[in-house]
């Protein structure tokens, strides 16, 4: 009994070793990220490592205010954001309630036509769908990222997934009750269908934020851009100036670490749930 | 008649759910879908009238280097980060799934990196890695090291380096995909091992390795799906270089499409990952429907 709990103790000191390291490899790019945040370029790259800077700079990050059109990238991939979450989560479970709870002609046909496409990257029809859009002179306005990203399969499929769950009897009695299919949908299915919801506004959030060819394709005017594109012609212009570049950096990050800190139950068990699927 | 004026409104209610999803959804997706698969047939430069090609457009991709390279890269980018990755994440979620301190700290941070954005995490590691005066390339001095690599810079580094970062990227969230099917588990499987005087590592090898099998199988063919299509992290590490060492696919596509205009040899290309994809998919649908 003895050495089995000696043993185990061994067993569980290993396990936290390499939980610390693992914990190092992951947040130390980020420390570092902060850390050179604040230091004058010439001192990024001093040897050893100085974490704390001794004199912070903490102009770098009034300068790339200044240096780029930082607050117009910031309110153009929120306004952005916003926008596609919001018509995704709309269009999504308006749509996914009729899939799962109406019987009408072709719905068989039309659903399968939305999963069909989920299997299919967007990169393999991106040329064309970047052609047509240029012939509608939808380049270079938020329009056009705004279409492409509010009306995904993924998200009819998610919430029809989920209704699918919830039992009929409940939608039949509310008709029975005289209620319209549209007031069963905005006062029955729609709060109960939260988890999905807020599931799926995770997903619409971090990849609208986070888009890269989608905008780096569309948004060629500097006034457009997102901030991701944003910050990547900013490390394109000042590739040697360091410590602002990760200043901006900084900044672009501070809002998915605000809503991923906040959702952050959410987020695991969204993701989980999208897993259990397969 | 009264019944089928009800059925027939029935239908429209139905329809109008549909609509407004279905609307977008075809015009942004399913026309350029098609419009895809059409194009790999024509020439067409974006600007003159188009013309038919038949299969020229195929056949040039097999004298392409280009293209050659870009789908050996892809390949090869798959097949060093599908298993790491796989792997990493399973351990992970392994030591995260027991009755430790810190334990939602630890998920909390391995998942940070997945959520960062690319743009920002990608700056750090090209000054992390950078050859000359990187704090990698400097450690590795003071430890003693020779000669250290080149990194993004390096021929036969720069693939090494885009499938490091993406493990550090991906592990996150795939390790979040195994807890949900660790705690899928039955307990009783434990218990009746631990009475069998099964150690730590047959408990792993004969109850928790079968049991995640079909979560296994669900991360590979995700996480296979991602490294074909693949590309802002090779934009960002090494624009496709040095030379032609990380050119991927859809780096390809883009290069054919938006700097050659030569818009049907973008989209054979294209057809050759639907196809790549298309594989993978049809495995995990095969496996599925004999389980």
């Amino acid at each position: 009994m003895q050495i089995q709990s000696r043993r185990d103790r061994i067993g569980k000191i290993f396990m936290y070793i390499v939980l610390v390291i693992m914990a190092l490899v992951m947040l130390l790019p980020f420390v570092w990220m902060l850390s050179a945040s604040l230091k004058l370029d010439k001192d990024v790259f001093k040897f050893p490592i100085e974490w704390i800077p001794r004199n912070p700079r903490w102009s770098n990050y009034v300068d790339i205010w200044v240096k780029i059109p930082l607050g117009r990238f910031i309110f153009n991939t929120s306004k952005l954001t916003v926008i596609v979450t919001f018509l995704q989560l709309l269009t999504s479970s308006f749509a996914a309630y009729a899939f799962a709870k109406l019987q009408f002609k072709g719905r068989d046909v039309l659903f399968l036509g939305y999963v069909a496409t989920i299997a299919m990257p967007w990169q393999v029809y991106m040329v064309p769908q970047f052609m047509m859009m240029r012939s509608l002179h939808l380049n270079n306005t938020h329009l056009a990222i705004i279409c492409l990203q509010a009306f995904s399969a993924f998200g009819v499929f998610l919430m029809r997934q989920f209704y699918d769950g919830v039992p009929d009897e409940l939608c039949e009695a509310a008709r029975i009750d005289g209620m319209s299919e549209y007031r069963i949908y905005a006062q029955i299915m729609l709060p109960l269908s939260k988890p999905a919801l807020s599931t799926l506004t995770i997903f619409t959030f971090v990849n609208t934020w986070n888009d890269f060819l989608g905008p780096m394709l569309y948004l060629t005017k500097t006034n457009l851009k997102t901030i991701q594109i944003g910050l990547r012609m900013f490390i394109g212009q000042y590739s040697s100036e360091y410590g602002l570049i990760m200043a901006a950096s900084v900044v672009a990050l501070v809002p998915v670490v605000i809503v991923f800190l906040s959702l952050q139950k959410f987020f695991v068990q969204g993701v989980a749930s999208s897993g259990l699927k397969g | 008649m009264i019944s089928r004026k009800a059925e027939i409104r029935k239908q429209l209610v139905a329809y109008s759910f549909i609509a407004p999803n279905f609307i977008g959804f075809a015009i942004f997706t399913l026309v350029p879908i098609v419009f895809a698969f059409a194009l790999a047939f024509l020439h067409w430069d974006g600007a003159n009238p188009i013309t038919f090609a038949g299969l020229e457009n195929f056949r040039n991709l097999l004298d392409d280097d280009q293209f050659k390279a870009a789908l050996k890269n892809t390949i090869l980018y798959a097949l060093g980060t599908v298993p790491l990755t796989l792997v990493s994440s399973l351990f992970l979620a392994v030591l995260l799934n027991q009755g430790i301190h810190g334990r939602n700290f630890f998920r909390t941070v391995s998942f940070f990196p997945y959520v960062a954005s690319l743009v920002a995490v990608a700056a750090v590691w090209n000054m992390l890695f950078n050859p000359a005066k990187g704090p990698v390339n400097l450690l590795l001095l003071a430890l003693g090291a020779k000669s250290v690599p080149g990194w993004a810079a390096d021929k036969q580094w720069a693939m090494i380096t885009v499938i490091m970062f993406s493990i550090w990227k991906f592990t996150g969230y795939y390790m979040i995909i195994y807890l949900a099917g660790l705690q899928g588990i039955n307990p009783e499987l434990y218990e009746a091992a631990n009475l069998d005087g099964a150690n730590a590592w047959q408990r792993l090898r004969f109850v928790t390795l079968p049991q995640l099998s079909s979560t296994t199988f669900f991360v590979m063919v995700m996480l296979t799906i991602q490294c074909f299509k693949v590309y802002d992290i090779i934009y960002m590490l090494t624009q496709g270089g040095p030379g032609t060492a990380t050119l991927v696919l859809v780096y390809d596509i883009y290069n054919k499409a938006f700097i050659s205009w030569d818009l049907g040899a973008a989209s054979a290309v294209a057809m050759v990952l639907f196809l790549l994809v298309l594989c993978v998919t049809l495995v995990q649908f095969i496996w599925e429907k004999k389980r």
